[in-house]
This record gives C-alpha cells, structure tokens and sequence, in this order.
C-alpha cells in the first residue's frame, strides 16, 4: 500500500520485481542503480546468499521529482525466485503498489514461468489483492541470448503462455544489457501512479 | 483505519509524543513505518543521518521474519525485539497489526529505561488512532 505524507508532501509507491529463479529480477535493479544514479540517493541493498542469490530482497529507492506539489518516491524491491522460498516472496508482497514480472525467455525455462506467475496469483490472493486489477508489466528478458544460438521462445509463445489473459503491457528486454529495462521501470511506474492516484485521491 | 493517508495534525500529534518520551531522553532516532516498509514519519535529534529509507524496508522485513519464526514455534509473537551494538542500539515494538515503532538509542540509555518510555509512547499514539 503506498503511503501519502501530506505535511511533507512525500508520495512512497512499492514496485516489486517477481518472477523464477535466475531469471534477471536483481539484473534490472543492479542496471537502474547505475543508469539513473542521479535519482537515487542510497545505496541499493541486498540480501544475498554467498552463491550471489537474492536470499530475501534487493531494495532501490528510487526519486521520480516532483509532481503535482508531491515528491514521489519509488520504491523497487525483487523476491527470491527459487521455489523453495515462497513464504519470503509473501513477506516481500506485502502493501504492493505494482508488479513487474520478469519471465526467463529461454525454451528451457517455459514451464518455471508458468508456475511461477501461478504462484505469484496466488500470493495476492493471500492479501486480497488480484492480480488482474493490480499494476503489472511482462517483461520478456534474456532476448540476447538469440544471438548466441541459445534457443529462445518467441515472443508469440510467451505472451500466449503468460499474457493471454492479463492482456497487459509487455517488452521484450535484456537485463544484463539494458535494453527495455528503462521502458519497462517507466511502464510500471506511470500505471502504478494512475492506479494509486484513483484509489487515494 | 486507513494508513494510506494520515493527516497532517495526527503526524504533528504523533511527533510531539515521540519527541517527549523518546528524543528528549536521548534517543537519536524514532522511526514509525508500516509492515510494507512506508516510513510514516521520522524524528532524530538532529545529529543522526541514517538513511531512513533502506532502514524502514530492511526493518519490516526483519519483524516479518522474526514473527513468522514465532508462529513456527508456537508463540502468537516475540513481543521484544532488540538489538545490542557497541554505540548502537535498536529497539521494535509493534503499535498494532499495521505500524512498527523503531527506536535508535546510544549506550547512554539503559533498555528498561527506554521500554518504559517506549510503552508510555505508545499508549499515547494507540489512543491517537482511537480517537480518530
């Protein structure tokens, strides 16, 4: 839930980065760090086991200015991905204001994205929030891997295993690269603000 | 409740309270947050520069994980949460379901002394909400 200051005119939005294991979640936040270094103020912090995974969550605040009278910042955070460490996903979920789902678009990994958005369906639900109402982008990452004969769904298959019924907005991207990665961080936080502007004001 | 906004005067109210009890005995830092890492409001004594921001999510995650640890033991929740340091202390406690007060103290500062400032703090905000 994201939380007005009004004496200090302090809009705080909580996005978070869900998606399977290894599938870039902690790559797009480690980009945003270094692109838009301006914005951010402190120090990106995260949880990570010694074999470089996310343990519990990686944590980026990010400054988008002022508007309208209200300085907003944007909280970003990703989950674990592996499936073993659902019950902190729940934590990580809690008072989320929008999603970024970013799927592994290798062939290999199809059905990890499918039980992993199935999940995800099912975390809101625990908080009473649906998954078709809430703020949420498709992010179609490890596209580059094309280029290295690495086999890749096409985006076809993908938005019809995951995007068929949401029918949100989606980008093809490459988290280690950068491509998409502002376009998809600009997606969610202008439909994430509309969404919070329409339940708070 | 709705914690999505609070009011300008309930904020002023909730900061007089955490100044008397909790800054003027010495404490360096007051933090309320929500268990979604939202800072509500901040006090410190005008020395300390902690960066509250990454200091609220790392602080909700923490009493969420410390709480799921009771529930798998058996207990409702561990009601005191602390953490000892050489110069720095931090102490939680839970206002209700939702807000989390965090306390940043120095050594100058016994814990029992804080507690009872801590609990004085919080009966007073409680009623805050109830009047609302």
């Amino acid at each position: 839930m994201s939380f007005i200051n009004l004496r200090e005119k302090i809009v705080q939005v909580k996005v978070v980065y869900y998606g399977p294991g290894r599938g870039g979640k902690t790559s797009n936040l480690e980009y945003i760090n270094r692109k838009f270094s301006k914005q951010i103020q402190s120090e990106m912090v995260s949880l990570k086991t010694h074999g470089d995974r996310t343990l519990f969550f990686d944590f980026l605040p990010f400054d988008m200015g002022k508007i309208k009278g209200y300085e907003l910042k944007i909280q970003l955070y990703t989950v674990p991905g592996q499936v073993k460490y659902n019950a902190t996903r729940k934590l990580v979920l809690k008072g989320v204001d929008g999603l970024v789902f970013v799927a592994d678009a290798q062939e290999a990994m199809r059905e990890k994205n499918i039980r992993s958005l199935n999940q995800l369906h099912e975390n809101l639900k625990g908080y009473k929030e649906s998954i078709f109402k809430i703020p949420l982008v498709m992010q179609y990452n490890k596209v580059d891997l094309r280029n290295q004969g690495i086999p890749v769904l096409p985006t076809a298959v993908l938005e019809k295993d995951l995007n068929s019924k949401l029918k949100v907005p989606s980008f093809e991207a490459s988290a280690l690269t950068g491509y998409n990665v502002p376009e998809t961080l600009k997606k969610i936080i202008s439909s994430t603000v509309v969404s919070v502007q329409k339940k708070l004001l | 409740m709705n914690y999505g906004v609070v009011s300008q005067e309930q904020l002023e109210k909730i900061d007089e309270i955490l100044s008397e009890q909790l800054i003027k005995i010495g404490v360096d830092c007051v933090i309320i947050i929500d268990m979604a890492g939202n800072i509500i409001t901040a006090k410190d004594n005008g020395t300390s520069k902690y960066d509250v921001y990454s200091f609220a999510a790392l602080a909700a995650g923490n009493f969420a994980t410390v709480d799921a640890m009771a529930k798998l033991v058996g207990e409702q929740e561990f009601s005191l949460l602390f953490h000892k340091g050489t110069d720095c202390n931090i102490h939680f406690s839970k206002i209700d379901e939702e807000l989390l007060l965090i306390t940043m103290f120095g050594k100058h500062i016994s814990l029992g002394f804080l507690r009872l400032n801590v609990v004085k703090a919080l009966e007073q905000i409680r009623k805050l909400w109830a009047g609302k």
